[in-house]
């Protein structure tokens, strides 16, 4: 409840009552809010940092007591391992395959989808994108079974293209995109593209792309963070030891080697950084649409 | 890539030439169709048919090798009696219930708190929102080794104080404290960020009518605030319930298939996971996904009479303040 006290305009408090003790409980305030939400930020970053320090210590030093708090010098040591035992780059270069063209296909997929649901008229259009938020509803690991058969009838199993085709188009990036179309791609200018003579993909490539570009940005982070993270389905279907993704090669790594902790801490510090990297640069487009999607949804 | 539409299709039409004009419609409308018709494929291919599938699949007994037989409501009526089932729907709402109240509270309590124009307020959100967007199975793999039982950092502290370590996770208790330790470390952020949004789009001018007619703090708190958040709170309420129905990668990478000693870890997800592709028994491991569907819908359906029976309070009102007015 105190949190609600700068809703109180501070200028009018101190304009009524401009005395000593009123400031100096304001800047009380703002030291114990700045000391809270510091906390919390230390409580949030800190896995982060121990995986830092235990990816650079060796198992010895995470085993002994009292615990060793500072980072190590053993990273080169723990990657070789790492390196050796199972073939990381490998499952990185196929994490990287699957997110990236996870990513590519939904935001023209989706797009395409949502600039013919915003701007156009056709029979039929209103139960579908009905059917469409419909589909939303069907929680994943209800097909989890027939999906890993149907996959197996087609011969898919172990490869890369049973992560990256079923997810090719969403439901929810089409209701994202729509709804920024709608509301960002003026009317007249897909008027004045068809007056032009421009057909339909050309006016989505020539007024809906350029339009849309802040949502297909986030779409594209989302799903490129989606899809690097995904577990259960690669889990079931990634069969082959030789082509694994990071997350799967990583749990394999903590099953196998479970004793050298060292190691295992360097290949999870591995499958972390580069989505932290994408996190960080896209970040301002991606914190600002999960919440838009809230307020609005 | 483009089509050719008539530069000016009006004009370009006799009115008396119906078959041209359906043909032009034709050629109009057909790109859209192309455009949106990926989805529905996809759909159909890899959503509605393994759906359909899961159906028939859960009235079959089969390892995914042999003859599939049809046992009618076998799996079912298995699943009714399955302590092992049944223990992984406790400790699912238990888990659940361990970590959606503390994280929407921690949430709610961050969202204040950055909410109040301080500085740094980018630095923070950015920071607060990092573990929603890292791989839990890295996280749980380091939260496995803070809250070991023999070296972990936790014990390591209770013990500096001169407490008694705790099984983390070994016990039955330890073992979901844990797991929704990780829940609200990962998702508390990502609640905080949303209800800020919240909070940002409360209109100043509803603080200042209430500051008006003289409402004290926790006034303006019960009267503006939280009927203004409702719609916010409520959404990641549900969010909250669909995730921790289909909690899997926490209890998974800690614990493995077996859901930990006593099988204290094992979600209805886990379970589903463990009969289906450990033990190989689809026909069961069908029947439980269609049990978490019944139960993930029967929360949604009590989400729904939630929000909407605030409208029948509303509509209700209404009614009678015109029935007072005459």
């Amino acid at each position: 409840m105190t949190a609600l006290k700068p809703a109180a305009p501070k200028s009018t408090a101190d304009a009524h009552r401009p005395n000593a003790h009123y400031v100096a409980r304001g800047r009380l305030v703002a030291v114990v809010t700045h000391l809270c939400v510091i906390t919390g930020v230390l409580l949030s970053i800190f896995p982060f940092y121990w995986l830092i320090v235990m990816s650079t210590s060796t198992t010895g030093e995470i085993f002994g007591y009292p615990p060793k708090l500072t980072v190590g010098s053993s990273f080169a040591e723990n990657v070789r391992s790492v390196v050796s035992s199972v073939d990381l780059l490998q499952a990185l270069v196929n994490t990287i395959i699957v997110s990236t063209a996870s990513a590519a296909l939904v935001m023209f997929f989706d797009s395409l989808a949502a600039f013919a649901f915003a701007k156009f008229d056709f029979p039929g259009k209103k139960p579908l994108f009905i059917l469409l938020i419909a589909t939303m509803l069907v929680p994943g690991s209800l097909s989890l079974v027939p999906s890993f058969i149907l996959m197996s009838e087609l011969g898919w199993v172990g490869t890369l293209q049973a992560l990256i085709v079923p997810g090719a188009a969403n439901a929810f990036g089409i209701f994202l995109l729509r709804q920024m179309a709608a509301g960002s791609i003026p009317d007249e200018l897909v008027e004045s593209a068809r007056i032009d003579g421009a057909g339909f993909f050309t006016t989505y490539w020539r007024v809906g792309v350029p339009l849309l570009r802040g949502g297909l940005a986030f779409l594209g982070i989302f799903t490129f963070i989606t899809a690097w993270n995904d577990y259960v389905w690669p889990l079931i279907v990634l069969v082959d030891p030789e082509r694994q993704t990071l997350q799967t090669a990583l749990q394999n790594l903590n099953s196998l080697y479970l004793t050298d902790y060292g190691m295992v801490m360097a290949g999870a510090l591995i499958s972390v950084v580069p989505l932290i990297g994408v996190f960080i640069i896209g970040s301002r487009h991606f914190i600002a649409n999960i919440a838009a999607g809230a307020i609005k949804g | 890539m483009s089509t050719a539409i008539p530069t000016r299709p009006r004009d370009a039409l006799t009115p008396a030439d119906p078959t041209a004009k359906r043909k032009r419609k034709i050629r109009e409308v057909l790109p859209l169709y192309l455009a949106i018709s990926p989805f529905y494929l996809l759909f159909a291919v890899f959503g509605l048919f393994p759906i359909l599938f899961s159906i028939v699949l859960s009235f079959m007994d089969w390892d995914g090798m042999g003859e599939m037989s049809f046992v009618g409501l076998a799996q079912y009526k298995f699943l009714l009696t399955d302590g092992r089932f049944w223990n992984s729907v406790g400790n699912t709402f238990i888990i659940w219930f361990l970590s959606t109240i503390p994280m929407l509270f921690f949430a709610m309590v961050i969202a204040f708190l950055l909410h109040q124009n301080i500085r740094f307020t980018k630095f923070y959100r950015v920071a607060f929102f990092l573990p929603n967007v890292t791989s839990m199975v890295a996280m749980a793999i380091v939260f496995g080794s803070v809250f070991s039982d023999t070296f972990g950092l936790v014990n390591s502290a209770l013990t500096a104080v001169g407490l008694d370590a705790v099984p983390w996770l070994s016990s039955p208790w330890g073992i979901k404290i844990t797991i929704a330790v990780m829940v609200i470390w990962r998702f508390t952020g990502y609640n905080a960020i949303i209800y800020l949004a919240g909070l940002q789009s409360i209109s100043t001018d509803l603080y200042d009518a209430a500051k008006v007619d003289g409402a004290n703090l926790s006034q303006v708190f019960f009267r503006v605030t939280v009927p203004m958040m409702r719609p916010i709170i409520l959404f990641t309420v549900i969010t909250s319930t669909i995730g921790g129905l289909s909690l899997f990668t926490e209890p998974q990478v800690l614990l493995g298939d077996s859901g930990g000693a006593g099988e204290a870890g094992m979600t209805i997800v886990l379970y589903q996971y463990n009969q289906a592709f450990t033990q190989f028994d689809f026909g069961y491991g069908s029947a439980i996904a269609w049990a978490l569907f019944l139960i993930a819908a029967i929360f949604a359906i009590i989400n729904w009479r939630l929000v909407s029976g605030r409208g029948d309070d509303t509509v209700r009102r209404a009614v009678r303040t015109k029935e007072a007015r005459g």
